[in-house]
């Protein structure tokens, strides 16, 4: 606090304190050698912090556990999570300065570590969980309150089953605490909107915007199908949890998921949190970032099998749009100006735009110029083959299909329980372990009767779901072919043949009030557009709506000012 | 992706299941239900079928099917499932013993039924009355089983000249058991074809003829009990094979022939019937026998229209009640030609069964004369042949001839 040397690397001041008592800078990460003499009283007076980061604990409860505090467990996931995305490559200053300083932050904000009052200090002193009663009342009135909590925590009214559905409300009003955690149930009555309360899909929010800050080369969508695939600890993260952490009640609620957190939630909590922590500007997005459209238009391309040269195309709607410029894509919290931008589905949104350009996509038009293209075909002998889209349908479609299949079998798949029991109080435990074993045993049993299935595994962590090889001698790899067949030359300049184009919509939505800026139904557009949306939709694990409004915005910009000087183009889309 | 939650994903499995069953794939369908059966940790008691009955049923249709399955696979699957809900648990016990029957296991069967038969769960056992009802009704099937053994085995030891006295001590023992078991489900208003044939037999048995006659009227006519023609053939059957008056056996047979109308024992019924010194009874004979044939049952059925000619003929010769034939032949003048009486017809039937062109012919004959398409093609075809009757046919039909014309 009282340091206030320029920094070396970026000459800002905007210090901070890493975990071994170091200075280090905000804004560039750079670490100093001083440590810190100055013993702030401040610091040591909370007896919560001494035990966050020097990991004392109180004497040990008579189950065996120890006092933890939501916040500990959370802390423990996050540190899963970086460790996991350590081992996937991305680099140590992520996890050992980025994400922690991040955590620190909130942990300071919301006034539940290293600050200079506990959170909650109404608190009585919470008792240890007794198990002499057998009424549940706490997790009644819980769950009622959990009924105005936001939908990711889970379908609360399912989770009644684990509540005894015979339980009375009680005369005694106090709050008991029958969580394994100690602030468990007062965690669970807090007020959700006020002080960004912790959740497990935040911990993911956490994670992008780490990422984010250090450019890594990791989108939104890849980091949630990386958690999908289980490459990242987030389903079942707390049957690590050390063995005192014992999870009991409310905390399963907290740290249990039911449901899979969207793409939209992360995004959006993520830019709650980042204006919540007041964190500067994050840095510059430049073109020769991951995140660029630029580059991740290339990826896309590469992934979605189209040729090489539609990067050229790819790179013009860029610069004309001018969603390349580096105030556009850099995020800065708190602005609620400027549209927070989704780096990989707006770069697939170019893509479907530049095809829209190309081939103007009405169902119609792309197949004759197909076939136009193949007749350029014959004739070619000196250049790569032309660029048939008709063929690349055909492939992608059939690949498309395939490994739509493939996933919604995984889903089906998809094991949502895992070996550590989890009980709301030691009254149930018989009945679900009991549970357990019935269902280990049909597992076993019928596991036993599906034959020679390999046991479904884990696909390994790749950037690409799709990958094509030019090698491949049937011809089903589009890198390298080329777009004359469908370009012509006019003035010097290589343009399209097709001169049309249709616009998604002529009025871009208000997006605060209808979360949209369009809106899309399959049977209102054409076939081959629904087509591009679905493989994108399934590369990106996205609704193809969301490319759908990216595409509108994209549109918008590139011509609002023409529309409104009312030329000619044939708009609409088709019914 | 934004909905994938627990709930969605297990329907999205069950789907899987679904269409795995219904192409029989069971391999594929155990496979995915490995997948499911964790539904059991989180049961949605709000939805109207829960994860404990889907998988009960789902897991013991595959192991029905399954070619690696085998008895002892279903037994240890279906004991937890038992256990799994208390409001099921009498269904499920049911359902084992049916499998056990289906596999040739009547002594498992039955101890799996006495189990479930004791079982007391407060509340539970007065809501699952009815099953608890089934349970019992079955043991006393099974009893009626081993009973019926006993009674083989002694019968054949007597004849033997043995005499075993244990033998015949469990095989009254097994009656009790059974009558006790048996008696009590046939009151409730419901189809026991099976259970009140068991009964009876055994009633029969011992003589108690009162007893039967009573339980087979109350099966037949008590009107809380669902219409069902196997009791009326039931209860003809007893009355006959205990020489009761024609009046009664018609009276039966006369309900039968109003629920079903074309039953094979309206047959007997016009024999019985025609005999008759009653003119009323000689009348509804021939009613009988005209509506039998109306259904597609029994159109190659010699012995129903050995009995229409033998009538036909009969009233012919005498020329009285013509005008029965005539009203009979009324309604179906129509369409009786074509259905019974086309060229093609006449042809098959020469060339399958040639008693029952005869038959027919004789009826055609009589009914629309001797130019009729099928008595033309059966009686030249005959008469080639060289089959007498069928020389006598011609004469016959050629001497009534004019009857088809007051007739018609």
């Amino acid at each position: 606090r009282d340091f206030n040397e320029r920094c070396a690397q970026c000459s800002e001041v905007n210090w901070g304190l890493t975990d071994g008592g170091r200075f280090y800078c905000r804004s560039c990460h750079n670490v100093t050698e001083k440590i810190t003499e100055v013993e702030n009283t401040d610091f040591t007076s909370n007896i919560r912090i001494q035990t966050v980061s020097k990991g004392l604990r109180k004497q040990e409860k008579t189950d065996g556990g120890c006092e933890w505090y939501v916040c500990e467990g959370f802390q423990f996931v996050l540190r899963k999570q970086a460790e996991a995305l350590e081992a996937l490559g991305v680099c140590p200053q992520m996890k050992d300065e980025v994400l922690w300083n991040f955590w620190r932050c909130y942990l300071q904000k919301t006034k539940q570590a290293y600050c200079d009052r506990p959170a909650g200090e109404t608190v009585r002193p919470l008792s240890v969980c007794d198990s002499s009663t057998d009424v549940d009342s706490d997790p009644e009135r819980l769950s009622l309150l959990y009924s105005s909590l936001s939908e990711s925590e889970g379908d609360l009214q399912t989770d009644c089953s684990f509540v005894s559905s015979t339980s009375k409300v009680s005369e005694s009003t106090s709050v008991r605490s029958r969580s394994g955690s100690v602030d468990g149930s007062l965690y669970l009555m807090k007020n959700p909107k006020e002080k960004l309360r912790m959740t497990m899909p935040m911990t993911l929010s956490f994670c992008y915007m780490a990422l984010l800050w250090v450019r890594e080369t990791m989108t939104l969508s890849e980091l949630l199908r990386f958690v999908f695939e289980g490459h990242i600890p987030y389903l079942n993260v707390f049957q690590h949890f050390p063995e005192k952490m014992k999870l009991r009640g409310p905390d399963i609620k907290i740290f249990c998921v039911e449901s899979w957190p969207s793409y939209e939630e992360v995004f959006n909590k993520m830019h709650e949190l980042a204006a919540f922590l007041d964190l500067p500007r994050f840095p510059d997005i430049t073109d020769s970032c991951f995140l660029h459209p630029d580059m991740l238009c290339m990826k896309y391309l590469m992934e979605a099998n189209l040729p090489d040269e539609m990067h050229n195309w790819t790179c013009r709607v860029v610069k004309k749009t001018c969603i390349g410029e580096v105030d556009f894509l850099t995020l800065v919290p708190g602005n609620k100006s400027t549209r927070k931008v989704k780096y990989d589905v707006l770069a697939a949104a170019v893509i479907v735009v530049v095809l829209k350009l190309l081939f103007l996509l009405d169902d119609k038009y792309e197949w004759l110029l197909s076939d136009f293209a193949q007749e350029r075909n014959k004739n070619n002998k000196e250049d790569g083959p032309y660029f048939e889209l008709k063929k690349w349908y055909k492939v992608l479609k059939c690949t498309l299909d395939v490994e739509q299949k493939k996933l919604d079998e995984r889903r089906a798949k998809y094991l949502w329980r895992c070996e550590k029991p989890l009980f709301y109080s030691a009254k149930k435990k018989s009945k679900v372990l009991k549970r357990r074993q019935i269902v280990v045993n049909l597992q076993n049993q019928f596991g036993r009767l599906s034959g020679s299935v390999q046991p479904a595994e884990k696909p390994n962590p790749s950037s690409f779901q799709l990958s094509w090889s030019e090698e491949n001698t049937d011809g089903s790899c589009f890198h390298g072919h080329s777009l004359k067949g469908i370009l012509q030359e006019k003035r010097g300049l290589l343009t399209a043949v097709n001169p049309r184009y249709w616009l998604c919509t002529l009025k871009l939505c208000n997006e605060k009030l209808c979360g949209h800026l369009a809106h899309y139904g399959e049977a209102d557009f054409p076939q081959s557009y629904h087509f591009v949306l679905r493989l994108f939709s399934f590369l990106l694990r996205i609704e193809p709506s969301y490319i759908h409004d990216e595409v509108c915005m994209i549109e918008h910009k590139l011509f609002n000012k023409k529309l409104r000087k009312k030329t000619k183009y044939k708009t609409g889309p088709r019914k | 992706e934004s909905k994938f939650n627990f709930k969605k994903c297990k329907e999205l499995c069950l789907s899987f299941i679904q269409d795995a069953m219904l192409q029989k794939q069971w391999k594929r369908a155990a496979e995915f239900l490995t997948f499911y059966v964790e539904s059991l940790e989180k049961d949605f008691s709000r939805e109207p079928v829960g994860a404990s009955e889907i998988i009960w049923r789902i897991g013991s249709e595959i192991l029905r099917h399954h070619p690696d399955s085998s008895v002892k696979e279903f037994n240890t699957f279906i004991e937890p499932m038992k256990t799994l809900s208390v409001k099921r648990y009498l269904k499920v016990c049911l359902e084992h013993a049916f499998y056990l029957l289906h596999n040739g296991l009547i002594d498992e069967a039955y101890q799996n039924l006495s189990l479930a038969e004791s079982w007391r769960f407060g509340e539970q056992t007065v809501i699952q009355d009815k099953e608890l009802k089934l349970i019992q009704a079955y043991m006393g099937l099974l009893d009626y089983y081993k009973w019926s053994k006993q009674k083989n085995i002694l019968l054949e030891d007597g004849q033997e000249g043995f005499e075993d006295l244990s033998v015949e001590q469990e095989m009254h023992s097994c009656f009790r058991k059974a009558a006790v078991n048996l008696k009590e489900i046939i009151k409730i208003p419901g189809i026991w074809d099976q259970f009140v044939k068991c009964y009876v037999d055994m009633l029969e048995f011992y003589g108690d003829h009162n007893e039967a006659r009573q339980v087979l009227n109350e099966y037949a006519y008590n009107p809380k009990f669902p219409a069902n023609p196997n009791a009326h053939v039931y209860l003809y059957q007893f009355l006959k094979r205990h020489g009761e008056s024609k009046k009664s056996l018609i009276s039966v047979l006369k309900i039968l022939h109003d629920i079903v109308p074309s039953h094979e024992l309206m047959i007997d019924f016009n024999t019985m019937l025609q005999k008759s010194k009653k003119r009323k009874r000689r009348r509804l004979g021939l009613e009988v026998i005209f509506t039998a044939l109306d259904y597609a049952g029994c159109k190659e059925n010699v012995k129903a229209w050995s009995c229409l000619a033998r009538q036909v003929k009969q009233i012919v010769i005498s020329e009285k009640h013509l005008a029965w034939i005539k009203q009979e032949w009324n309604s179906r003048k129509d369409w009786w030609p074509a259905f019974h009486f086309s060229h093609y017809l006449a042809k098959k039937n020469w060339q399958e069964n040639e008693s029952l062109s005869y038959e027919k012919a004789l009826v055609a004959g009589i009914l629309l004369g001797r130019d009729c398409k099928y008595f033309k093609y059966v009686s030249h075809k005959g008469c080639k042949a060289q089959v007498k009757r069928f020389r006598k046919l011609k004469k016959f039909v050629n001497k009534h001839n004019p009857v088809h014309l007051r007739i018609s």
